[in-house]
């Protein structure tokens, strides 16, 4: 049994799969006690060495059923690869062929069945832009608070109930709270402002949960450092937290902007329309937006399969898009976990 | 030495990072009394019960009838199918994930479950129409492959992220001493991850599946463009659905405004609302009663 407890390593992580190897090594080997010569059949020794044996019998069921079902989990999560792969398969196989540099160039021509996209990509990067730049400010010093600041208790029990739940309201019921808030209360009208706004919103949980985990990663000895040199609590937040969690708040940003890249629900009635022949001019024009530009034409287009092309090209454009940023972002965490932990 | 103005430039900055931080909470209230506002005059014209309970969404209609019960059931049963899939491929793939994989194919395995999170719903919504309905009609013999049994395919997809990488980092907490004693008494790998590292980890994993159940509730347009909208309760699991988000999205655009269809559709967003608060609330309750286990120092 020894073999087993000198192959853990303190963080369990590193390398289940080489001890899972071990193990059956370890029961394929011939005991190393030694086979039992026949001659001393009857002695003491021998029956200890047969009572040892019999749990090699169970170990080999045992082993099997841990074969078995770490195969199970392994292909559990293959499925998933599977799945993002076949979707990605499919959008660019069929959408390939559709993008040109006068799809995304051109505004739609007749009726939408014909020409570019080129209103909706730039619809989607000025909402996409405009939330970035409404939640980014309040969602880092949410998290400024939430991690320099506070001290445990009702209060910010309260604040973090309140973000989770932010997380978790259905996209369609933004989209309701924007229509009814942004549009008609305070009379913005369906315009980019309101649905940046909506947008906004959605996002905060997010760009708070990446702040307070960058804020969380810098080492208390930066602080301590800063503060017994006599800079203050705003000096030392300033000029050595903030700039040390730099990356990571950049980070969350950049998965901020790329999940409102790809909302539909919530701009459907504060900021998106059918079609609209013009770029917008100022903050207070309705736009044509990629992902209702899909749904639009997917659902409610006049002639559903002609346009299909044209579907599965703003689809592409649309995933290029928000995967890009979502690569960026997570290859840029995986290099900077690297470093922390060195 | 520290000037008065620098004292006070410091407690005011707290105060603004305080109010600021607040944030959070009043957009909820805002939300929650907007809703509320634009919701409530329904109940005027319809009793809640027979707004809850009633069996005919007929809102066009003359006279309309506002009973949202088959949009409920539509709901609650393509979750729970999209459930059937998504908790066991959820949570086996953050057992994999967090026990098995070697750190490299983790480094593989992992953002491709992110990317997988990351992929907008309608691009889902539009697979599910243009790819998994005609397939599902060709192979299964169904009359539309747009029906319940897609979306909930289409919903696990898009639930087993948020399921996976909150049980993966519940799975991770679990302190190395437990698992060292298991396997130290002669326990393989799968009965120490079976008989303890599951146990252990099984307050976090809870959270996992609520909050993916309630991404799944509340997702929008996998259900818009996928369930078929079919505004009745289902007999079988390839019969049509029209689930409550899916009811908003569809016809806010042609209700009129402030007229009974438009707050009946806001009602139902109180309905849609009030799930998922409680799903939240159920969540958090959970992670925070049974946060530690064993000798965690984590």
């Amino acid at each position: 049994m020894n073999v087993k407890v000198s192959a853990i390593n303190i963080d369990g992580m590193k390398n289940p799969e080489e001890r899972y190897l071990q193990e059956i090594r370890r029961e394929k080997a011939p005991d190393p006690t030694g086979p039992i010569s026949e001659s001393e059949s009857q002695t003491a020794s021998s029956l200890e060495n047969r009572k040892q044996q019999k749990p090699l019998f169970f170990n080999k069921k045992r082993t099997l059923l841990q074969h078995l079902f770490f195969n199970l989990f392994r292909s559990a999560a293959m499925v998933n690869a599977l799945a993002l792969f076949i979707i990605l398969y499919f959008m660019i196989a069929n959408g390939w062929r559709a993008i040109s540099i006068d799809f995304l160039t051109q505004p739609p021509r007749e009726m939408m069945t014909q020409g570019g996209i080129l209103p909706c990509i730039v619809g989607t990067l000025c909402l996409s832009l405009g939330a970035f730049l409404i939640s980014f400010p309040i969602g880092v010093s949410s998290a400024i608070y939430l991690q320099e600041y506070a001290s445990e208790g009702a209060l910010v029990r309260a604040i973090r109930l309140g973000i989770s739940n932010l997380a978790g309201v259905p996209s369609v019921v933004f989209g309701l709270f924007g229509l009814s808030f942004f549009v008609t209360y305070l009379k913005m009208g369906v315009s980019i402002l309101a649905g940046a706004l909506t947008l906004a919103l959605m996002s905060l949980p997010v760009i708070i949960g990446a702040t307070e985990e960058a804020l969380k990663s810098v080492p208390a000895t930066y602080r301590e450092a800063s503060l017994g040199l006599g800079a203050t609590k705003l000096q030392t937040i300033l000029r050595v937290v903030l700039p040390a969690a730099a990356p990571g708040i950049l980070t969350g940003g950049i998965l901020g902007i790329s999940r409102t890249a790809g909302e539909t629900a919530p701009i459907m009635f504060t900021a998106a329309v059918f079609f609209s022949p013009n770029l917008p001019r100022s903050i207070f024009d309705e736009v044509m937006a990629l992902p209702y530009h899909i749904y639009v034409l997917a659902t409610a287009g006049t002639e559903i399969e002609v346009t299909r092309p044209l579907q599965y090209g703003t689809a592409l454009v649309l995933i290029s898009l928000v995967l890009g940023m979502n690569l960026i972002a997570i290859l840029f965490r995986a290099r900077l976990r690297k470093k922390m932990r060195r | 030495m520290i000037h008065s103005f620098t004292k006070f430039k410091e407690k005011l900055m707290n105060y603004f990072f305080l109010l600021v931080a607040t944030t959070s909470i009043s957009i909820l209230a805002m939300i929650t009394l907007f809703l509320f506002k634009e919701g409530l005059p329904i109940f005027e014209k319809v009793g809640i019960k027979a707004f809850i309970f009633g069996n005919y969404w007929y809102p066009t209609a003359d006279p309309a009838h506002f009973g949202i019960f088959p949009l409920i059931i539509g709901s609650v049963s393509v979750t729970l199918i999209s459930a059937l899939i998504s908790i066991p491929l959820g949570v086996m793939t953050a057992i994999y994930l967090s026990e098995i994989a070697s750190s490299r194919l983790r480094e593989i395995v992992k953002p491709v479950v992110e990317l997988l999170a990351s992929l907008p719903s309608v691009v889902i919504g539009f697979f599910g129409m243009v790819i998994v309905a005609p397939f599902l009609q060709d192979h299964f013999n169904i009359a539309t492959g747009l029906n319940m049994f897609n979306a909930a395919i289409m919903l696990a997809f898009m639930s087993i992220p948020t399921i996976c990488t909150i049980s993966e980092d519940a799975l991770y907490s679990v302190p190395a001493s437990l698992k060292e004693a298991s396997l130290a008494l002669g326990a393989t790998s799968f009965e120490t991850i079976v008989k303890v590292t599951l146990p252990a980890a099984l307050s976090g994993i809870s959270t996992a599946i609520i909050l993916g159940l309630s991404r799944a509730i509340g997702e929008t347009m996998v259900v818009l463009m996928v369930a078929g909208g079919a505004a009745m309760v289902p007999g079988s699991i390839f019969d049509p659905v029209r689930p409550l988000p899916g009811s908003i999205a569809a016809e806010m655009a042609e209700a009129p405004y402030r007229g009974d269809h438009y707050y009946a559709l806001f009602a139902i967003g109180i309905v849609l609302f009030i799930f998922t608060f409680c799903f939240n609330i159920i969540a958090d309750y959970l992670s925070n009663k049974y946060r530690q286990t064993g000798d965690a120092t984590l």
